[in-house]
């Protein structure tokens, strides 16, 4: 057990476990932030995907004593009121169904937007091939991609 | 407007309205760090200060804030929205004045609170309508005596009584502590579908913004105080069990608490058709956090040993049954051996019209065909898991499960505790399928709790959920049609089977519409445990069906749709034999439909376009699906799908659903399979059970419904079976190949 400091979601967090624990559980277990999804647990499904610094990464696959200095973001932190223009075009869209794989989903399709706001779609279909959806919610997925897209301030 | 009634209803809502005198029952609130964004939201415009308990799915504050509490638990289908719209439909209130929790488990005032079957919206299509359509009648009562005017001369509509002579005019909130204490109507009225003003147009999920904004909604998500994290350790193949375990390594590791053996049946208990469950003993490993527990349970040291065949009686839906459960270690090549060879033999009969034999003899060509299909793995997004604190003889539990009633009774037998003493809250589900009506894991959960003396939440990890079973059973159907010398169709045939059940429904199309026709069924008994799948027989033989009868229509020359409505017309016109279970005219209007939105035209050579069409859980669907081949892989371009399912509630809501069982169909058709060596499964997560994902899902999907008065029908699982026929027949026309053996593409080298 060790002690580390984390910054996540802009705010500033010691938790005390192995120095092996995937951030997907300190951030579940420890941090109380479970919007965060375990799906799979071996980096297949996207549901835990979360920002580090800006790059979408698997919390799942990422040890909490790789964090160092980087900043974390979890969908709780993506935006303050649920506003981030990914999140208004899941809603205006209406894309969840079940609704477990959408956080993964949405921290997917926010960091490819910040790093290529007018993906096409074949690029869509690359960044968010790593995001399984069983409800089959991928159409309405990429709808929402490319109305964010259009949208300002990605 | 239709009068109903409340006759059923009435003894319900006085019995409910006794129940909740003494406030709101809603046993405890575990969830109540999960109030929806929609709570909040109205909480900033103002929440009431006293609310009244109209009956027990609603409840009026005194600013006209309407809470519906909505009883069949959610797994995607967004009945927590579509449900509240039928009781705020008949209440006439403004939707935006509403806020849905979740009722939780209570079969007194809720009913059957099973989520499965795509039954759920035909279930409560009256009673939610009634429950509304009540409270706004006392409402209407309430004004009239208040304002001292006849009840008939008050109007309620968005949320406001109104009396036109007097120019009176009252918010609901106004008169709820009134309409309260009034006695229930004998009588309600319902509203026409023509008068709806709700339903029918389209509404947002009301999770919708919970979901994209991260709060616990999930049963995964509850965390209480003093709570622990539990795991299982099932046998690694189906036909082992548990001999003992050494947990004594396990124990030693940082935050574990315990390490203990739980049997999930006292010895006798009769099971119910639900229970199913292959690895009734199992090991429990608890501790302090998730991945603390997961390492340790690679620690543990367990030894299995076989089981020894039994039988055992079930007490079903469909009465007691008597199952048989071999010994021994299974493999999928076995399977297909054994099932080949029954498909063979003469199986039992299930239907007979005319004179098949003499048909098939006298016959100038038969065509025969034959199709299987494998095991599939639910691989919801949500691994299985579950609340429970056991003190005493009382237990609290949060179940993401589908059919809560059906589980009451085995865990109430396992704790040794009155069924009564069992309180249970229904959290969203992260998809369902079928899996979680089957919730073994909620009775372990429960004894582990019980056997630690500890609130714990059971979390299966992926691999203890792909490999414990409850799964599409793996099928294979052979089909004949004898035609004459004019090529024209005399006779079908039917055979079907799988492990362990059959998949043939002998009373559905095409039966009906042709002369001589014969269904037969096999079945092979096995340990692997199998249950509902999304129509688990209905998407098999739905698949096997329409792609057979395309090779029919093939070989007789006839276009694939105008050859199935020809028969739909004959079922019609003079059906043969009686036992019919379909429409014949809403069978042939989805086609028609798809037929019309696809531009469908015969013999079209510039696409590879496949067609299908279904009936299952009364409603009907048909698709149209093209599909083009890319690099030696084919590529879905665009699916058109009619779907005639009645009144549809909320079609924005039900389009998504149509699009995701299209999208599921697509994905099972081409990569589902779970095969086993020995019995074991021989894939345990997503590197090797490939799910589909966005970049093979479909580009386009185009979904229409038949517009119609009818009351509402299945809408979760009718459009999934007809995919398979669809894929395989446009496949067929992309590759010249026919394709018979699912999946299509995992394993296989497809040329295009």
């Amino acid at each position: 057990m060790a002690i580390f400091n984390l910054n996540i979601n802009g705010s500033e967090h010691s938790v005390d476990v192995d120095s092996n624990t995937p951030m997907l559980w300190v951030l579940r277990d420890h941090i109380k932030l479970v919007g965060t999804k375990y799906g799979c647990g071996i980096a297949q499904c996207g549901a835990c995907t979360v920002h580090l610094g800006d790059n979408a990464v698997r919390s799942c696959q990422l040890p909490v004593s790789a964090v160092g200095e980087q900043k974390i973001t979890t969908i709780e932190g993506l935006s303050e009121h649920g506003d981030h223009p990914v999140q208004k075009a899941w809603l205006e869209i209406d894309v969840p169904q079940c609704g477990y794989c959408q956080a993964g989903q949405i921290m997917s399709a926010s960091a490819l937007l910040k790093r290529n706001p007018n993906p096409s779609d074949e690029e869509i279909e690359s960044a968010m091939n790593g995001n399984i959806c069983r409800c089959g919610t991928y159409t309405r997925i990429k709808k929402a991609i490319k109305t964010a897209a259009s949208s300002e301030n990605v | 407007m239709t009068k109903l009634k409340t006759h059923m209803g009435r003894r319900a809502f006085i019995k409910n309205t006794s129940l909740a005198s003494g406030g709101l029952v809603l046993g405890f609130s575990i969830l109540n760090s999960c109030k929806s964004e929609q709570a909040k939201e109205i909480a900033v415009r103002e929440m009431p200060k006293e609310w009244f308990e109209m009956n027990s799915y609603l409840k009026i504050g005194d600013n006209g804030v309407v809470t519906i509490y909505t009883p069949n638990p959610e797994f995607g289908q967004n009945i927590r929205t579509s449900m509240p719209m039928l009781v705020a439909e008949e209440l006439d209130v403004d939707w935006k004045d509403v806020l849905v929790e979740q009722a939780p488990y209570h079969a007194d005032k809720y009913g059957f609170q099973f989520t499965g079957g795509s039954r759920g919206i035909s279930a409560r299509w009256e009673p939610l309508r009634m429950a509304g359509a009540t409270a706004r009648q006392m409402l209407i009562a309430a004004a009239a005596e208040t304002w001292q005017v006849p009840k008939e001369e008050i109007t309620a509509e968005a949320g406001v009584l109104q009396h036109a002579a007097t120019k009176k005019s009252a918010g609901y909130g106004e008169m709820a502590s009134v309409a309260a204490t009034l006695t229930v109507p004998e009588e309600v009225q319902l509203k026409e579908v023509k008068d709806f003003k709700l339903v029918s147009r389209s509404q947002k999920n009301v999770d919708a913004k919970s979901i994209v904004t991260g709060r616990p909604l999930f049963g995964m998500d509850i965390q209480e105080e003093g709570m622990l994290i539990a795991m299982i350790e099932h046998p690694p193949a189906f036909g082992l069990t548990l001999k003992s375990v050494d947990g004594e390594a396990a124990k030693a590791l940082p935050g574990i608490k315990d390490v203990v053996t739980i049997k999930s049946f006292k010895d006798g208990y009769e099971k119910g058709g639900f229970d199913t469950n292959a690895f009734p003993e199992l090991v429990a490993i608890v501790g302090n956090s998730t991945w603390e527990v997961m390492q340790a349970k690679k620690k543990l040291k367990v030894e299995w040993q076989p089981i020894t065949a039994y039988s055992e009686t079930i007490a079903g839906f469909g009465g007691k049954q008597t199952i048989n459960i071999p010994a021994g270690l299974e493999s999928t090549t076995t399977h297909k051996s054994q099932m080949e060879a029954l498909a063979a033999k003469p199986g039992k009969v299930v239907r007979k019209d005319g004179n098949p034999e003499v048909a098939f003899k006298n016959a100038t060509t038969v065509l025969e065909r034959s199709y299987s299909a494998p095991f599939l793995a639910h691989n919801n997004m949500e691994p299985l898991n579950a609340f429970a604190h056991v003190a005493g003889d009382k237990a609290k539990i949060a179940a993401p499960i589908q059919i809560p009633s059906l589980i009451i009774p085995t865990i109430a037998s396992s704790l040794g505790i009155p069924k009564e003493n069992i309180e249970m809250d229904l959290p969203r589900m992260g998809g369902g399928f079928g899996r979680k009506a089957y919730a073994h894991f909620v009775v372990e959960a429960a004894l582990i709790s019980q056997k630690v003396n500890a609130p714990i939440k059971l979390v299966y990890s992926r691999e203890d959920d792909m490999t414990n079973g409850i799964y599409r059973p793996t099928y294979h159907a052979t089909y004949r049609a004898a035609f004459d010398e004019n090529n024209n169709l005399t006779a079908l045939h039917v055979k079907a089977g799988g492990v362990p059940e059959s998949p043939l429904f002998a009373n559905r199309f095409p039966a009906g519409a042709i002369d001589n026709y014969m269904a037969e069924e096999w079945t092979i008994d096995s340990n692997i445990t199998i249950g509902a799948f999304r129509a688990p027989r209905s998407n098999f033989m739905a698949g096997a069906e329409q792609a057979f009868l395309d090779e029919v229509a093939e070989t007789m020359g006839k276009d694939a749709i105008q050859f199935r409505l020809d028969l739909l017309k004959r079922a019609k016109e003079n059906p043969v034999g009686e036992r019919n279970d379909y429409d014949a005219d809403r069978y042939a209007g989805v086609l028609e439909l798809v037929r019309e939105k696809s531009a469908w035209k015969e013999n079209d050579a510039t696409k590879h376009r496949g067609v299908s069409a279904y009936f299952c859980h009364n409603s009907y669907a048909a698709h149209v699906l093209d599909l083009k081949m890319e690099n030696g892989k084919p590529v879905v371009e665009k699916v058109v799908c009619a779907i005639d399912c009645g009144v549809v509630i909320n079609p924005d809501a039900a389009t998504n659903m149509a699009e995701g069982a299209i999208t599921d169909g697509i994905g099972n058709a081409f990569y589902g399979e779970l095969t086993f060596q020995d019995g074991v499964p021989q894939k345990n997560n997503f590197h090797q059970y490939q799910m589909i994902r966005m970049k093979e899902a479909p580009k386009e999907i185009d979904v229409h419904f038949v517009q119609n008065e009818i009351d509402p029908t299945g809408m979760g699982e009718p459009p999934f079976p007809p995919v398979f026929g669809a894929v395989a027949n446009a496949l067929y026309k992309a590759t010249g190949q026919r394709h018979y053996e699912q999946p299509f593409v995992t394993g296989k080298q497809i040329v295009g």
